[in-house]
């Protein structure tokens, strides 16, 4: 047993830090915000360059050829760094979608149970209605892929009849409304497909949780080192540094956690992948909701601002909550196989 | 990242559960909680047993007498041992995983080959003189004197939370050495035998109602120089040397035991109904996703360890996620039961386990050999009290937390004022 990140690994992910260090900073992303379209078509090119959604893909069509495992620590990156745009989504239709593993085609999903997926839009009395559902990113997609129980389906964005909403939670993820029911589109694969995708997602979805929960325990941390009030750093008093100690362990179990989803994929001997999935995206999904919560506590007054960057963590960790699944779902699906 | 076991793993693993499957069903009944003589009995019967198979100090290097085992392997070790409901350490705690340790590490020739062979094969039982009335998070503050007479030191002062000082031959004692105000400089570390004139020792009776932990008068024991290990005034950089003896596999039974406990409470809440409340199985559901994490996280540290890369956040993160989960299982236990836990018996007849060095029972176990067949309310309710010790032994919930935010977020220290 060897539990620990290899060098490649470890080399995987200090590459896309590398990339989204110097392609992605975040004043130029914030450039983007509340515009109605934040993905930019050859910074998805770039992302597939560098490999972001060919991880998985068989190296004879061009892809890494390697497992989950490698995925989630470079996904672990793209939430760090705040990336917008339909990741997880497009390095699941890679082998699906052609130009998707390159990049050259941004791929989105909606997924169409109801009350699974969180794109649904509430109907006035709070509930999870069927139609309208909202889609991100809409106007960049190439090819939309509609998940319900009995498989996918491939969709061509222009025909979904939609408009762009107003204002959206996460100002780099704007949301499209679509009133009407969905295009059939064109079915690939039955019902296993569909319990596929949803897998897939929900881990890739986890490991940019787990990237936000770092991200912001790192800005509460810098800012609780630096700030200064009766005369010496806020990080000094217990009742701050116990938040960040709280925040650390968060990521630290969801990471952990997520490691060993992500391994017991690509090697389903070791353990029950549904299992290890459903509990590492619960915890993944707690720390990003509550580390972003808490960076913008520790951050004091400055934390409910527009300039500091806080609150953007916790609206990402929201719009990824969509993909992750209901918690009682998660925690239901762990104590039936305990 | 590889979470499969290599062949001389699973050969380690295979010729362990192999000999458990034979001798753990031949085990006598457990002796009762309340019984010292009993238990010691019991528990140096096991370690004797254990040094016979060739499993005693499974971390201890070969040349001390030890196994030698990889940090993986005593991973496998502390699973087969949970699996067959084999004992806990129990009365050999301090021996086998503290004062052995130092003594390995920082005894002379002459102090290993008097006392590590005792502890291996369970002829000699060890207890824990730190903590005292003042001395507690604060350990550096100790007051208990040691003076030089000739070959002896002189000991005056008080101890407490010593656990299975019923059951002991030896104590390893910190005393003060150096001036009062000397701090951790002024430390020294001592073995100290329990029968020496002037150790008065008095149980403490816990909130279970049960004595597991006693204080220690000590009123001018002499202890022979000899019996000092490390220099004089050097005993805190000793204590610390022996936490560098860890690799990772600390707690990790009880972890592996809360697992097994979170199973019976499903069985528990299955029998009972409470299996058709959603919220009762979220509940289960989620301290079910969080046990999995800390497995996660005792294989990542154990892989570590083996690596011998420098230790990461893993140790403290760990000690205090298990010892707050433990609590809040203890929790669910007690909301399963409903007002069938106001009755209890703080010592079951069919004992559920050794005390630990925390004086926490292990409920939750089994009788030894048998596999459970449910836990019964006292076991619950013991769960629940004894949760309480977890989050303050071996390092509070909140000096955790200073640990984590001070050496692995570099915050800065809250200043210290004497």
């Amino acid at each position: 047993m060897n539990f620990t990140l290899s060098d490649d690994q470890l080399a995987l992910a200090g590459a896309m830090r590398a990339l989204c260090v110097g392609h992605f900073p975040l004043e130029r992303l914030r450039a983007s915000e509340s515009k109605a379209r934040v993905v930019d078509a050859a910074d998805w090119e770039e992302l597939g360059r560098a490999g972001a959604f060919s991880i998985r893909t068989p190296e004879a069509h061009g892809g890494l050829g390697l497992g989950m495992a490698e995925s989630v620590v470079v996904f672990e990156e793209l939430g760090r760094a705040l990336v917008p745009g339909p990741l997880a989504d497009s390095a699941l239709a890679a082998g699906l979608v052609d130009g998707a593993s390159r990049g050259e085609v941004v791929v989105g999903s909606v997924d169409r149970r109801s009350g699974a997926s969180g794109a649904s839009v509430p109907s006035p009395s709070g509930l999870p209605a069927g139609p309208p559902a909202l889609i991100p990113h809409l106007d960049a997609l190439g090819t939309l892929v509609v998940v319900d129980d009995d498989g996918l389906a491939l969709v061509d964005p222009a025909s979904v009849d939609a408009r762009p909403a107003d204002r959206s939670l996460d100002p780099l993820t704007p949301m499209w409304i679509a009133e009407g029911e969905l295009p059939r589109g064109e079915r690939i694969g039955g019902p296993e497909g569909a319990v596929g995708w949803r897998y897939g997602l929900r881990l890739l979805s986890a490991a940019m949780c787990v990237g936000l929960a770092a991200a912001t325990l790192e800005m509460a941390v810098e800012h609780a080192r630096s700030r200064e009030q009766f005369g010496r750093p806020i990080g000094s008093f217990q009742a701050v540094k116990h938040i960040c100690a709280d925040m650390l362990v968060r990521l630290e179990l969801a990471r952990v956690a997520l490691h060993a989803a992500a391994v017991t994929a690509d090697t389903p001997e070791v353990g029950d992948p549904m299992r290890s999935m459903a509990g590492a995206t619960l915890l993944a999904l707690e720390a990003a909701l509550q580390n972003g919560r808490q960076c913008i506590q520790v951050h004091g007054g400055m934390g409910f601002t527009w300039e500091v960057p806080a609150h953007l963590y916790l609206m990402r960790a929201r719009v990824l909550q969509g993909a992750c699944g209901a918690a009682c779902e998660l925690e239901e699906t762990v104590a039936q196989s305990l | 990242m590889d979470l499969r076991y290599t062949g001389a793993e699973q050969e380690f693993r295979a010729a362990l559960r192999a000999w458990l499957s034979e001798v753990v069903p031949s085990l006598p009944p457990k002796p009762s909680l309340d019984d010292w003589p009993a238990r010691r009995a019991y528990d140096t019967g096991w370690q004797r047993m254990l040094y016979d198979a060739g499993y005693a100090g499974i971390d201890w290097p070969t040349d001390m007498g030890g196994r030698g085992a990889t940090p993986t392997e005593q991973l496998v070790y502390l699973e087969e041992l949970e699996r067959a409901h084999a004992p806990y350490v129990g009365t050999n705690f301090v021996g086998l995983l503290h004062a052995g340790p130092t003594i390995v590490l920082e005894g002379t020739p002459g102090q290993r080959d008097r006392y590590l062979s005792p502890i291996l094969r369970g002829d000699e039982v060890w207890c824990q003189g730190f903590s005292e009335p003042d001395a507690g998070s604060d350990l550096a503050s100790l007051r208990t004197k040691a003076v030089r007479d000739g070959d002896c030191y002189v000991v005056r002062g008080q101890k407490i939370w010593t656990s299975h000082a019923e059951a002991a031959d030896l104590c390893e004692l910190l005393v003060r050495t150096g001036p009062d105000d000397s701090g951790h400089r002024g430390i020294t570390w001592l073995i100290m035998p329990m029968d020496a004139d002037g150790i008065e020792i008095r149980p403490l009776k816990t909130i279970a109602g049960t004595s597991e932990f006693a204080e220690l008068f000590l009123e001018d024991v002499r202890v022979p120089v000899a019996n000092r290990v490390g220099d004089e005034n050097d005993g805190w950089r000793v204590t610390m040397v022996t936490l560098g003896f860890e690799r990772g596999t600390a707690f990790v039974s009880e972890l592996l035991e809360s697992i097994e406990l979170l199973r019976e409470l499903r069985d528990t809440a299955r029998r009972s109904g409470h299996w058709d409340d959603t919220q009762m199985r979220r509940r289960i559901g989620h301290l079910g996703a969080e046990l999995d994490a800390l497995w996660a996280l005792v294989r990542r540290n154990v892989s570590e360890s083996d690596r011998a890369m420098a230790p990461g956040s893993g140790a403290s993160v760990f000690k205090l996620s298990i010892s707050e989960l433990r609590q809040r299982i203890g929790e669910l236990g007690m909301d399963l039961l409903g007002p069938a836990g106001l009755v209890w018996d703080p010592i079951p007849g069919a004992w559920s386990g050794p005390a630990r060095e925390d004086g926490a029972s292990s409920a939750g176990t089994s009788s030894a050999g048998t596999p459970s067949a449910g836990l019964t309310s006292s076991e619950l309710v013991n769960t629940w009290v004894h949760g309480f010790s977890r989050t303050i032994a071996a390092g509070t919930s909140q000096i955790q937390r200073n640990i984590i935010a001070e050496r692995i977020l570099g915050l800065p220290r809250e200043p210290i004022t004497r």
